[in-house]
């Protein structure tokens, strides 16, 4: 198949997906059940490599900084800067689409092998209305708040790594972290976040929907449509870059 | 009862069913064998309207399923029920929530109602007390069991199972056959059951159909399957000596 094929079965998913759910009830339990499994789940992994990441950064900025004529809260700006631009909402989305991607990939894969979406289908349910809407909301919804953690915790992880290692203040760190504020670079942040939530959640589905054969094709299905959230994440990162901040 | 006439599908240019033409009566267990590749799940899933015939049409009690109109499709689709061959169970549910699924999404009967279906169901199919248990922690025999359940939770009019024996001792398989024929007649459901278990053709097999290469190559109840001499069905059904030996006991005491 190629790729044009594959980007009109996606966009005519998408369309069976945005349907109105057939039970709220129904749609409200699985909706509770996805933002613990893809969101909640994720908070630990997010947060641990979020405060290292920004200790490196920090350590890494401070030690490229070493002139007299540098004020030291240019550190605490520049990890600001790298931390709220691309830290936290394209590295943590890239890991996202590998812890989160594959289990999406594989679930759906695993009941379409299993037969459990026929079946769903034979009830007269819209499978990928029922399996993938609840997804796309959970992710949407919940990885903006995850991703600010994220950036809460980078930029902690910056401060405690100067302060242990004694390569600068905590408060010039603080300083810098302060000066030149622009509330819009979070919106920028956040406006990212929403397009790669959403292509966590439905790419990776798309690949499991529409899996064929076993459980091979299951595991080939996960890695492949990591490979390729990936790849779009990265794609679209560029883009919003372009539109947003050019 | 479900009137299939003239039924076509193919898939890529290759014909798997040949324009087949059948009825299948309430309160009967209508069976589909064949060799491998011969068409059956093919037309099963036709039936159940996971495929899309090509040509031909199927009527439910009437009225055609081409003809559904959105509404009517869903409707239609609450009279059905599905064993497959798999059991096809939700391996992330209880048993209890696999059989209560298809009340929560249809019916606006409260927990307490559902609970009461469900477990009336589940003693049904001699499953009681494992509410709380998840697929995987069941028997293959039990699994099925439960996927009977959930098939007939919403009291369906028709019926179909895809290899409800599969990969099931002999003695499971028989209590499974006997649980649908049971569920057919008292439900008077419109049954029609997809097997390559000889013990259950000669078992319940009321209506047996034999397809070969997409064409319906015999039909007739399981007493008339010991008479025939169309040779295709005899070398099929009466390949093992065991079933050869039946079948010339049956010959001798009838003659």
């Amino acid at each position: 198949m190629n790729y044009i094929e594959h980007i009109g079965k996606y966009y005519l998913m998408l369309k069976q997906v945005f349907r109105k759910p057939q039970k709220k009830r129904v749609f409200y339990d699985a909706l509770l059940r996805e933002i613990e499994e893809l969101g909640l789940k994720s908070i630990g992994i997010i947060l641990f490599i979020s405060f290292f990441i920004g200790g490196v950064i920090a350590l890494q900025t401070a030690l490229n900084l070493d002139s007299p004529f540098i004020p030291e809260s240019l550190i605490g700006f520049a990890a600001k800067r790298s931390i709220i631009l691309e830290f936290a909402p394209t590295f943590c989305s890239i890991i996202l689409a590998g812890k989160v991607g594959s289990y999406i990939t594989s679930s759906i894969g695993t009941m379409r092998v299993t037969e459990q979406i026929d079946a769903l289908e034979v009830m007269g349910i819209n499978s990928l209305n029922h399996l993938v809407l609840p997804k796309v909301i959970a992710t949407v919804t919940f990885y903006p708040f995850l991703i600010t953690l994220g950036m809460v915790l980078g930029m902690f992880g910056g401060w405690l790594a100067g302060v242990l290692s004694g390569l600068f203040s905590g408060i010039s760190y603080i300083e810098g972290l302060q000066t030149d504020f622009n509330p819009f670079l979070i919106t920028y942040a956040l406006i990212k976040t929403l397009v790669f939530a959403f292509l966590i959640a439905t790419v990776p589905s798309y690949h499991g929907y529409y899996v064929k054969g076993g459980s091979i094709a299951v595991g080939k299905a996960s890695t492949q449509s990591v490979v390729w959230t990936t790849i779009l994440i990265v794609i679209t990162n560029y883009l919003l870059t372009q539109m947003l901040l050019t | 009862m479900i009137e299939v006439k003239n039924l076509r599908k193919g898939f890529r240019g290759v014909e798997v069913l040949k324009g087949i033409s059948t009825t299948f009566h309430p309160g009967k267990t209508n069976l589909i064998i064949g060799q491998s590749g011969a068409g059956k799940t093919v037309f099963l899933k036709s039936l159940i309207g996971l495929h899309e015939p090509e040509s031909g049409t199927i009527a439910f009690d009437g009225r055609l399923n081409t003809k559904f109109s959105a509404k009517e499709k869903r409707q239609w689709r609450q009279e059905v029920g599905m064993v497959f061959q798999g059991s096809a169970l939700f391996d992330s549910q209880t048993v209890e929530e696999n059989v209560m699924f298809p009340l929560k999404m249809f019916t606006n009967q409260t927990q307490a109602e559902m609970l009461a279906r469900v477990n009336f169901v589940l003693d049904r199919v001699n499953l009681k007390d494992s509410n709380q248990r998840f697929p995987a922690e069941l028997s293959g025999g039990m699994q099925k069991r439960v996927a009977i359940a959930r098939a007939i939770v919403m009291n369906p009019k028709y019926l179909f199972c895809d290899e409800p024996n599969s990969g099931l001792d002999p003695q499971t398989a028989i209590v499974i056959d006997n649980l649908i024929q049971e569920i057919t007649e008292e439900y008077q459901i419109t049954t029609v059951i997809n097997t390559h278990d000889m013990n259950s053709v000669m078992e319940i097999g009321e209506k047996i159909i034999f397809l070969k290469d997409g064409i319906k190559e015999w039909e007739g109840s399981s007493e008339e399957m010991f008479k025939t001499d169309n040779e295709t069905v005899v070398s099929f059904v009466y390949s093992s000596n065991l079933f050869k030996k039946v079948r010339q006991s049956y010959l001798n005491e009838t003659k």
